[in-house]
This record gives C-alpha cells, structure tokens and sequence, in this order.
C-alpha cells in the first residue's frame, strides 16, 4: 500500500481549467459573427471558412508530424481552430480558396510554428497572414462582395466599397458630403455593409464578447481600452472638423470590433497584467486611428495590432502587477 | 462584505464533514512525538527509555527561544527515543511512548466550567505568555510558529488590534468550523487573553460566510466580551494566509519580507490557537490535542477527531471507515497547502490540521501543456507576482530575474498552480527559485 502512494508537492487540486476550455470557448463565442457571414455571403462564406480551417489545422499537423524531432498532437488544443476561424473572418467571401491556404500555410507554418508553437508566436497567426495576404494579394484582398447575396457563386458576386473606404475618401478630399453614402449606424451594428466576412456584423462580435466574459475566458481591459480610445480620439476629431465621420460609426466599422475583441486578446500575443493591457490596449486605438486617418490604407487595426503584439514582451517587462505590500516612494 | 484586494480563487470548498460533531479519537497504542514539531529549534528530550509519563507531562524542553516544548498526551512508558517519518517526508527524532491507561497530570483542570478572564484579575501579560510558552503552544493553522514569539513582537511595533484567523480557507477542513460551534466562549475568553498579552483593547474575529452558523453564534457570544468584533469575509482563498487577511480585515498591507505583521500593527492567531491559549492559561492544560479533520470524497465517514498529538493517523482513518481501496494520495492538511504523506503512519503533529484522502484518479496531476501566455496565474497571485515569470526563471536558473521580481514575497499558496489552464507546475519550480535566491540573499550578509 504504502508503495503505491502518489507524492508531490501542493496545490493538490486544480481549478478544472484547461487550455482546451478556453480554446473552445473562444470558438463558441465566434459562432454568432461565423452564422452572420453565413447569412450574409452563404456558400462563399461557407467555403472560405470550411478551406481556412481544414488548412491550418492540416499544416499544423503536417509540421508536427513531418518537421519535429518529437511529434506531438496539437490540433486538438483548439488553437489552429480559432486561427482558421479569424483567418477567414479576415478575409472577403468571394477569394479565391487556394489564397485561403497559402494564408493558412503562413499563418501557421511559419508564424505559429517556426517560432516553437502555441505560447512562443511574438505576432497573431492571423493577422499577419492577413497582412502577408494584403501584400500579396492585394486587389483580391481588398473586393468586397456587398451582403445578402447567399445564393451566387463566390465568383460572380456584387462587389462594393466598404465604409471606411468612403471615410478615407473623405478625409482625402475634404468633401464632408461623400460622408452622405455611408450606411446608418444601426446598419452597421447588424452588419448590413461590405467588409471581411467576420466583421462586418458589431452586435455579433459584441454577443461573443459578452460569453467570453462571463466564461472568464478574457477579461474586459483590452477590448474596452482599444473601444474607448478610438471612440474618444475620433469624438474630439469629429467635433472639431465634421470631415472626420462621427465616433459611433468610427467604432463601428472596419475591423475594429473584431480586432478589439478576438484579435488583441488573444493571449499568446498580448500582455498579461491588467496595467500592460490597457497600455497595449490604449497603444492599439491611438495607432488605428492615426493609420486610418493619416495611412495609405483605410484599415488600421491589423497593422495597429501587430505592431504592439511586438512591444508586448517589453509592455510585460515594465508593467508589473501591483505588488502585495508595496510601499509608496519605495522603489526598488 | 471585506476580502484582501490583489488576486485569489474559489476552489470548491467541499466541506464535507461540516455537520460533524467533534468526537474523541481512540487512544493510540504507540505514540510518537517528533521533537520538531515547530518552526525554530527542536525540542530537546527530558525522558529517557523506561521513564514513566503522565498525560500532560513534559517530555521536552524548548531547544532555545524559538522553539517549544512538548508534552506527552498519553500516560505510558517511555518506549525508544528513534526517527520517525513525519509529514515532511523526512525522517526525524522523536520520542516513543507505550500507552498504558489514562492517566493526567492532577494539575489539569478536566472541568467544563467556563473561567473568565474577569475571574483572574490578578493575571499579567507576562503570566500569560509564560504559561503559553510552557504550554507548548504554536500556531495550530498549519505554520507551527511558537506563540509566545508572536506575542512578544519586537521593539518600536506599536501593536493595536489582535485578528483571530477563522477563515479555514483550506477546502475539505472543518476543525476550526466546529471548535467555533462548540467551544464559543473559551474560544472568545482566549481571545481576550490574547488582547491582554499584547496589551490592545481591540480584536477581531475573521471567519469566511460560509459559515453562516459560526458567525450568528461568535457574533451572539461576543456581545458578552468587551473589545471583540465578529468580522464576516467574502469567501477567497488564501484569506487564512497572514498578510491577506491583515488586508481583508484592516485594510493594511504588510511591507515585503523581513517585515512582521507586527509592523502594520496586527497580531493574527488561529482560533485553534485561542482555544488552546484559554486551556493553557485557565485550565492549565498544555497543548497535547488538537481537533483534526480526517475526510475526503470516498472515505466513509468523515469526521473531526479531538486526536492526541503523537497518534498515528492510520488510527483516525480506521476511525473514520478504514483507507479506501482506490486511495492514491494521503494529504496531511487541505488540499491546497497540505503535504502528501509517504505512509499512514505518520503521527499527529501540533500543526496537524486534517487528515484528506484522495482517489488515484483526483490524485493524478494532468499532463502540462506550454504556457499560453493567459495570465492567469498573474490575476490569480494574492501577492501581486508573476508566477509564469518566475517558474520560467527558475527553470533557467536565472537567480537575478527572480531576485528583481520579488520571488521571496511568495507565500506558497499554490493559487497559481491550481489556475493555470495549462496545467503547469509553476509553484514546483517558484519554490526551487525561491529556496534558491534565499539562499544566495543569505550567503550576502
């Protein structure tokens, strides 16, 4: 008997939760905005979505198995999942697949697991693939089929300008009035505008984020710090020249509540005190809204998002949490 | 409702044996007193082999200031002066006595009568912490620090209020839970004790909600006793660790080590601890029994043992249904702090709190995974670190990093470990670290 008992240190229980748990909750919470661009784009969504996840969860295992010395099974942590489920969400319905995979393959191949795999990635596997696309492909990247068109082949879909294109125009010229085609806020917020497949309808993201925050799978500092600086910068810009469009509709469009919500926090990439988040958070807005405004592309938040993903090892080296007991003045 | 400010969580409190009445343990036929029992210097044998004891009587002095002495619980002949295991795992000195009849020393009060401190107006605080140093008490939650220390705190700490630590944050444990519903008022009469020791007019008693019977009676009892407040708290874990509960209880954060709760102004004594200083001081008991929960999900009944020290805790197993089958670990104390024993002959220490049996599958720790970076283990840390840090830093043997980060701030609670959705073992490695760079701040001086 005596033999046979298990010895080690304390704590000798566990919360329960696991890398898995997380993972998927993070997948659940995408399932509302993944149904909207169901809606919105039907086949061509289906398929972007179905081709982004199958590649990265296939280049994931194809390096684990083929490339490492010591194999181990990660597809099942749920990781590659939610970078095939943001891939795509970044994404225009009507692109062609084989770009789908070449994204995937950059996304996991060689931003993921070059760099040693889940925890060790310095940037967001889909947001750079993303990046890596719009470089690429740039004229594909950026056609967007206008929504509620379910029915026609991705390859013939309506295409239109996407709100921020028209912000941007806007800006350029000085011609408030251009503002006049933009759709009203509340369309925006259900999503009815063109855009990445993920992002376009608000309310859903919105929904996710309230899951993961009742799941404690994140915690709200992020996405509200990033919310918060770009509704607050833009309401200043706005109020003092109405060529810059109202804040509502600046938090609204583009990539920004899918950045806020599901890309910034993604855990491996963003910082992990609550003072370094909303640094990072802050940094986030402050970059969107200068590269919307001043850059030559109308969508900041994936270049605003990875440039601080960078400046998150050293956000983690200067922010420290508050210690128990630290007495004021006596810095150390 | 008040709780310490930076980090904690809420493992499931699993209070099995809440309702338990606290029943006396059987007599042990072998007990076995490990000389260091306590943190500090162990205590030096005063019997020899073939001596005959009396339950009550000492069988060791203290081995210097910090230190205490121990008292035989059973009457008996002195068997063997041999190591035993004990819960560290380690084998160490101990004194064996053979147990014959129930024999007391006549100077022990064996009534139930109910002494006030009011009764002995002619007590000083010097008798007091006297007769709690020859009594051989130390801190019954689990630290085993010597009380008669704690209650002499050092020069220029102007001490203002006494906290008794009711919390009995652990999971599983209910010692405390059930010396408050049966031993009210000596618990409240060594309070004030306590006060008058260290010489404040204000203590409080801290006690989680969820025990909602606990605090009614306390709070009813307390009415009765000037000074005394009853403090109900949030239930967090560790709330019973030292420095968070000075913070749920008076706001106040204890400077990082060598600092002493005594320099906020604070002195915390466990409730089992008051109980023990009432029976030193007014019955003249010395410290020889303590309650012990003795649980877990698959043993058949489990129970709280009023247990001599020195018994084995097989006895109290048996007493409570007998080892399960499919038991995998043996913890001595709660799951979250405790230390799994190597066999069930381990005997009942003074800091001996509970006994928790666990199944092989419970047992079992998951696989770990890489970190993800989550932070959790940063929110979860009451001591405001960075635990993913430091484990990392003590993997690399990179002393200085984790000097810089405070590592020796860490109080072991294992909050870290227990949230980590990866399943790592960081407060393995963080006690490495900090044993480590203890060390090496040592060797400096």
């Amino acid at each position: 008997m005596a033999n046979q008992l298990i010895v080690s240190l304390s704590p000798h229980v566990h919360s329960g939760d696991s890398v898995q748990r997380n993972m998927y909750g993070v997948c659940i919470a995408l399932l509302p905005a993944l149904l909207c661009s169901f809606w919105f784009w039907g086949l061509g969504a289906i398929l972007v979505t179905t081709v982004s996840v199958a590649s990265c969860l296939f280049v994931e295992w194809s390096v684990n198995k083929f490339m490492l010395k010591n194999p181990r099974l990660t597809i099942t942590d749920g990781s590659a999942v939610i970078t095939g489920l943001l891939l795509a969400f970044n994404l225009p319905s009507n692109i062609p697949l084989w770009m789908v995979g070449i994204g995937a393959l950059f996304a996991i191949g060689v931003v993921k697991m070059t760099f040693g795999g889940l925890g060790c990635n310095l940037f967001n596997p889909a947001l750079a693939a993303r990046a890596f696309m719009l470089i690429s492909f740039p004229v594909e990247m950026t056609t967007w089929p206008t929504t509620g068109q379910p029915f026609t082949t991705y390859a013939d879909a309506q295409t239109g300008a996407t709100p921020l294109a028209l912000i941007k125009d806007a800006v350029k010229t000085g011609d408030a009035s251009l503002l006049d085609d933009l759709p009203s806020a509340f369309d925006m917020l259900v999503g009815a505008t063109g855009g990445c497949m993920g992002e376009v309808c608000a309310l859903a993201l919105l929904l996710g984020l309230g899951y993961m925050l009742i799941r404690h799978i994140i915690t709200w500092h992020i996405p509200v710090s990033i919310i918060a600086t770009v509704f607050v910068i833009t309401g200043i810009m706005h109020w003092m020249n109405p060529v810059f469009v109202s804040p509502v509709i600046e938090i609204l469009s583009g990539g920004l509540m899918l950045g806020a919500i599901f890309m910034a926090t993604d855990y491996v990439t963003s910082p992990m005190t609550p003072k370094g988040q909303l640094v990072y958070g802050i940094a986030i807005g402050v970059l969107t809204v200068i590269i919307r405004t001043f850059g030559a592309y109308p969508e900041g938040m994936s270049f605003a998002i990875l440039i601080m993903n960078a400046f998150t090892p050293m956000i983690n080296m200067y922010c420290k949490p508050q210690r128990y007991g630290a007495v004021e003045g006596s810095d150390k | 409702m008040k709780t310490f400010k930076i980090g904690g969580v809420h493992p499931q409190e699993n209070k099995l044996s809440a309702s338990e009445p606290i029943r006396q343990a059987p007599l042990p036929q072998v007990a076995v007193f490990p000389l260091g029992q306590h943190i500090g210097a162990p205590a030096k044998p005063i019997v020899s082999k073939g001596d005959v004891v009396k339950v009550g009587q000492p069988i060791a002095e203290a081995g210097g200031y910090v230190s205490a002495p121990i008292h035989s619980s059973v009457s008996g002949t002195v068997l063997k002066i041999d190591t035993v295991i004990d819960a560290s795992g380690y084998a160490k000195p101990a004194v064996f006595i053979q147990v014959e009849g129930d024999e007391w020393e006549e100077s022990i009060d064996r009534s139930k009568q109910l002494v006030r401190l009011e009764e002995h107006p002619e007590l000083t605080d010097k008798d007091i912490i006297a007769k709690i140093q020859n009594a051989g008490i130390v801190g019954l939650g689990g630290a085993c620090f010597p009380t008669h220390v704690k209650l002499s705190p050092p020069p220029g700490n102007k001490i203002e209020w006494v906290i008794i630590n009711a919390v009995e944050c652990e999971p599983y444990l209910t010692a405390d839970h059930r010396l408050m519903l049966e031993h009210t008022d000596e618990i409240l009469v060594g309070t004030t004790l306590i006060m008058k020791a260290v010489g404040v007019t204000q203590g409080f008693i801290a006690i989680e909600n969820n025990k909602p019977d606990a605090i009614r009676l306390m709070t009813e009892h307390a009415r009765a006793y000037t000074g005394i407040e009853v403090v109900p708290l949030k239930v967090k874990y560790p709330q019973g660790g030292e420095k968070q509960l000075i913070d749920a209880v008076v706001g106040r954060q204890v400077p990082a080590p060598p600092a002493l709760p005594a320099s906020v102004g604070a002195i915390i004594q466990n409730v089992g601890t008051a109980y023990a200083v009432y029976q030193a001081v007014m019955k003249n008991k010395p410290l020889f029994e303590r309650v012990v929960t003795v649980t877990g999900k698959s043993l058949a009944h489990p129970s709280n043992l009023m247990t001599r020290i020195g018994t084995p805790m097989n006895l109290l197993i048996d007493e409570c249904g007998g080892l399960p089958e499919d038991t995998g670990k043996i913890i001595g104390g709660g799951p979250m702090m405790g230390k799994a024993l190597v066999n069930t002959e381990v005997p009942v220490c003074k800091g001996s709190s509970g006994i928790l049996i666990m199944t092989g599958t419970d047992a079992r720790r998951a696989k770990p995974g890489p970190c993800i970076r989550c932070g959790k283990c940063v929110t979860a840390c009451p001591m405001g670190l960075e635990p993913y840090l430091l484990a990392d830093g003590a993997a690399r043997e990179m002393w200085d990093l984790l000097e810089h980060n405070d590592i020796t701030s860490c109080i072991e609670c294992g909050s870290c470990q227990f949230t980590c959705p990866a399943h790592r073992p960081l407060l393995d490695y963080v006690r490495i670290g900090k044993s480590t760079v203890t060390g090496i701040i040592k060797s400096r001086s």
